[in-house]
């Protein structure tokens, strides 16, 4: 069976549920459709260099000249940002009080004068993604989420459901079927690595996590659509924590499949440019896609941050 | 136990290290990875001069009659800078065969060129099918008047392309996986019916594919007895395990200080990320498993000359074990601490990642040593 391809994250899990919850009409209607049919696609413009974990030290300026905010400063880790039409972006308004009462969320062109974007290439090898640069962007006050120095408010709601999105269920569920598939085919002694009863255990045991982490974003989703509130359910949190270490795990598992087959490089197969290196061709993705993995306990709130929210939302420590 | 170096051994260890400090620097490094063979041939001349490549090498072979404790403190300190030339390949692997298993013809003709760095070797023995099993191999070497014909392939040979010999196994008699049966030859990288297609590996070493056929190769390029080989290839496995383990001490410890160092400049929430007590903790577990394989790397070198095979193969594996799990949790929480910046090319963390992972697969992984270790009954009593 083979995977379908994933919907856009920053489309269909960030951008689109704030729109929808604290857009305008005039935004809903032009940018709803626009985002389910990919005509935009989002990028997301929250870190900077001196704001990862801590995201409210975010400092790229906006200031208002009449029907527009003029904006300088610089974005960190802007995935897809080479292919992005649009940006969701947080910028600083207010410098004056609490750190998180003075950002506004607006939604940037990415072709406005002044945006530029740099790729970064990540340890797979790939070029994923960016630094984007802001020399005097002028976004119109239009394109601004609800209302000005709210913008944290809005983000709090977005991460909440990025939380749940960054499980990726069906990513570890595909990594474990694809190494089983492997492990069935792949030669060990007189006979193949599926043989191996302790291989067979260490699949199994992936295989419970992962089923309980479906069951547990089943309750987590089943809950928040039985209430209305805006505010992000902090268990989102472990699906973050449990997701991401169990898109690594699977990965590993896929590591050990291919073992010396996983060690070529052949980076222009890798980008699409070229015919692969060697036999098995799907040895060269392996390696590449378990270093690519470690991003995932990361992003969108590293593992160590989704903790202290359970310790002091959940816990009350 | 005396763990103290001699004052001779301390003095190698400052040399090598003082030499991966000023001559690894991370763009110095990027610098030799592009050269045509991937490795710095200026850098491999002054591994010559330092007395390093003949090391392990008895005297009247230009070398210095060293143990494996100086191959320690050598891999170590290249395992610190990530160094890509072929030591492990050449030296400990080819020099190991030619200088255990070679008769005095082929130590006096090989060994001083090694160690005067006009030589180079690599050991193609790894096939599609055999995985970690040392004794798969479906390579054959056929009898033909006074010589052998070889024809098969081999898979991923560490800096097989670059290589001026190749030590290859080859199947004599026998069934693909029989302990019986498997010889060594020592053939030219150029030879007549040699196919090699190089590549880079995940760590940016490199290494190539051999297909052999039809390769011609005289009596005298035997190494020890055509088709008693295996003891001689599990003991000098044996070395190389003790070797590589010991490059990725190198590596992790130098991961490790490189995490501390970022926990201590790089600031949110208005402070360093070191003062946060569940980074303090990690980083103090990354450095119990620092610690925890630097031992076994010890163990693993004082034990690479034990004379009974199988206490030795249990060592190396126990060794290979704790190596593999030092080095995928050192790495991957290197990375982790670092956060973003960590998982970018420009930054050397990713780099350590990479080669501590593939140094787990190299001469088998992690599970399978643990299945190795356990099929042999452990460590304790194992022998009742």
């Amino acid at each position: 069976m083979a995977p379908a391809p994933e919907t856009l994250s920053f489309n269909v899990n960030m951008i689109g549920p704030v729109l929808i919850a604290f857009g305008s009409d005039e935004q809903k209607r032009h940018f709803l459709p626009r985002i389910a049919s990919l005509d935009y696609w989002f990028c997301q413009g929250f870190s900077e260099p001196g704001a990862g974990s801590d995201l409210a030290a975010l400092r790229t300026q906006a200031v208002r000249e009449g029907d527009h905010y003029v904006i300088n400063g610089q974005k960190l880790w802007t995935s897809t940002a080479h292919h992005a039409d649009w940006m969701f972006c947080l910028v600083r308004t207010d410098s004056s009080g609490k750190k998180q009462q003075g950002i506004t969320y607006l939604l940037i062109d990415m072709k406005t004068p002044g945006l530029t974007v740099r790729p970064i290439i990540t340890i797979d090898g790939h070029h994923e993604t960016n630094e984007v640069f802001f020399d005097n962007v002028r976004v119109p006050v239009a394109n601004r989420i609800g209302e000005e120095n709210k913008g944290w408010d809005y983000a709090k709601y977005l991460l909440g459901n990025e939380r749940s999105g960054i499980a990726r269920v069906g990513v570890s569920k595909m990594r474990v079927r694809h190494a089983k598939d492997l492990a069935k085919r792949v030669p060990c002694g007189d006979g193949v690595l599926w043989d191996d009863p302790r291989f067979r255990e260490r699949v199994a045991a992936v295989e419970v996590e992962l089923k309980a982490l479906e069951m547990t974003q089943m309750r987590v989703i089943a809950e928040s659509s039985a209430q209305e509130s805006h505010v992000p359910d902090p268990k989102t949190s472990i699906l973050k924590i449990k997701g991401s270490e169990l898109q690594q795990l699977s990965a590993e598992l896929l590591l050990e499949v291919a073992g010396p087959d996983a060690l070529p490089l052949d980076l222009d197969f890798l980008r699409g440019l070229g015919d692969p290196v060697r036999d098995p061709e799907w040895g060269l993705t392996i390696a590449p896609n378990h270093y690519f993995a470690r991003h995932v306990s990361i992003v969108g709130g590293s593992n160590e941050i989704q903790k202290n929210i359970l310790a002091k939302s959940v816990l009350g420590l | 136990m005396d763990f103290d170096f001699t004052d001779e051994q301390r003095m190698l260890k400052d040399s090598v290290e003082r030499l991966v400090k000023d001559e690894y620097g991370f763009e110095q490094r990027a610098k030799y990875l592009a050269e045509p063979d991937g490795f710095s041939r200026a850098q491999w001349a002054r591994y010559a001069d330092m007395g390093l490549l003949g090391l392990s090498f008895d005297e009247e072979y230009g070398g210095s009659n060293c143990g494996p404790v100086e191959t320690m403190i050598v891999m170590e300190a290249l395992g610190r800078g990530l160094a890509v030339e072929p030591y492990l390949a050449t030296v400990v692997l080819g020099g190991g065969f030619v200088r255990l298993g070679g008769n005095e013809a082929q130590r006096a003709a090989i060994l001083p060129q090694i160690a005067q760095g006009e030589l180079q070797m690599a050991f193609a023995h790894s096939e599609a099918q055999s995985r970690y099993d040392l004794a798969d191999v479906a390579t054959t070497a056929r009898r033909q008047g006074d010589g052998w014909v070889l024809d098969g392939a081999k898979r991923v040979v560490l800096h097989g392309g670059s290589a001026d010999l190749l030590v290859v196994s080859a199947r004599v008699s026998g069934g693909r996986r029989d302990r019986d049966g498997i010889g060594l030859f020592v053939i030219r990288g150029d030879a007549a019916g040699v196919t090699r297609r190089s590549y880079p590996t995940q760590d940016r070493l490199r290494a190539a594919d051999i297909e052999l056929s039809g390769v011609r190769v005289p009596d005298s390029d035997v190494l020890g007895v055509a088709g008693a080989a295996l003891p001689l290839i599990e003991t000098v496995v044996a070395h190389a395990v003790a070797a590589v383990s010991a490059e990725a001490v190198g590596a992790m410890a130098a991961a490790h200080e490189e995490t501390v160092e970022y926990l201590k400049v790089r600031k949110q929430f208005g402070v360093p990320i070191g003062s946060f007590q569940a980074l303090q903790h990690r980083a103090v577990d990354m450095l119990v498993m620092v610690e925890q394989a630097r031992s076994m790397a010890l163990f693993a070198t004082m034990m690479s000359e034990e004379p009974d095979a199988a206490e030795r193969d249990r060592s190396m594996s126990a060794a290979k074990v704790q190596i593999g799990r030092s080095g995928r949790f050192v790495g991957q929480q290197g990375v982790q601490l670092h956060g973003g910046i960590g998982m970018t090319e420009e930054c050397k963390i990713g780099h350590y990642l990479r080669r501590l992972s593939v140094i787990d697969i190299q001469f088998g992984s992690t599970e399978h040593h643990l299945t190795q270790l356990a099929n042999a009954g452990g460590l304790i009593d194992a022998a009742a």
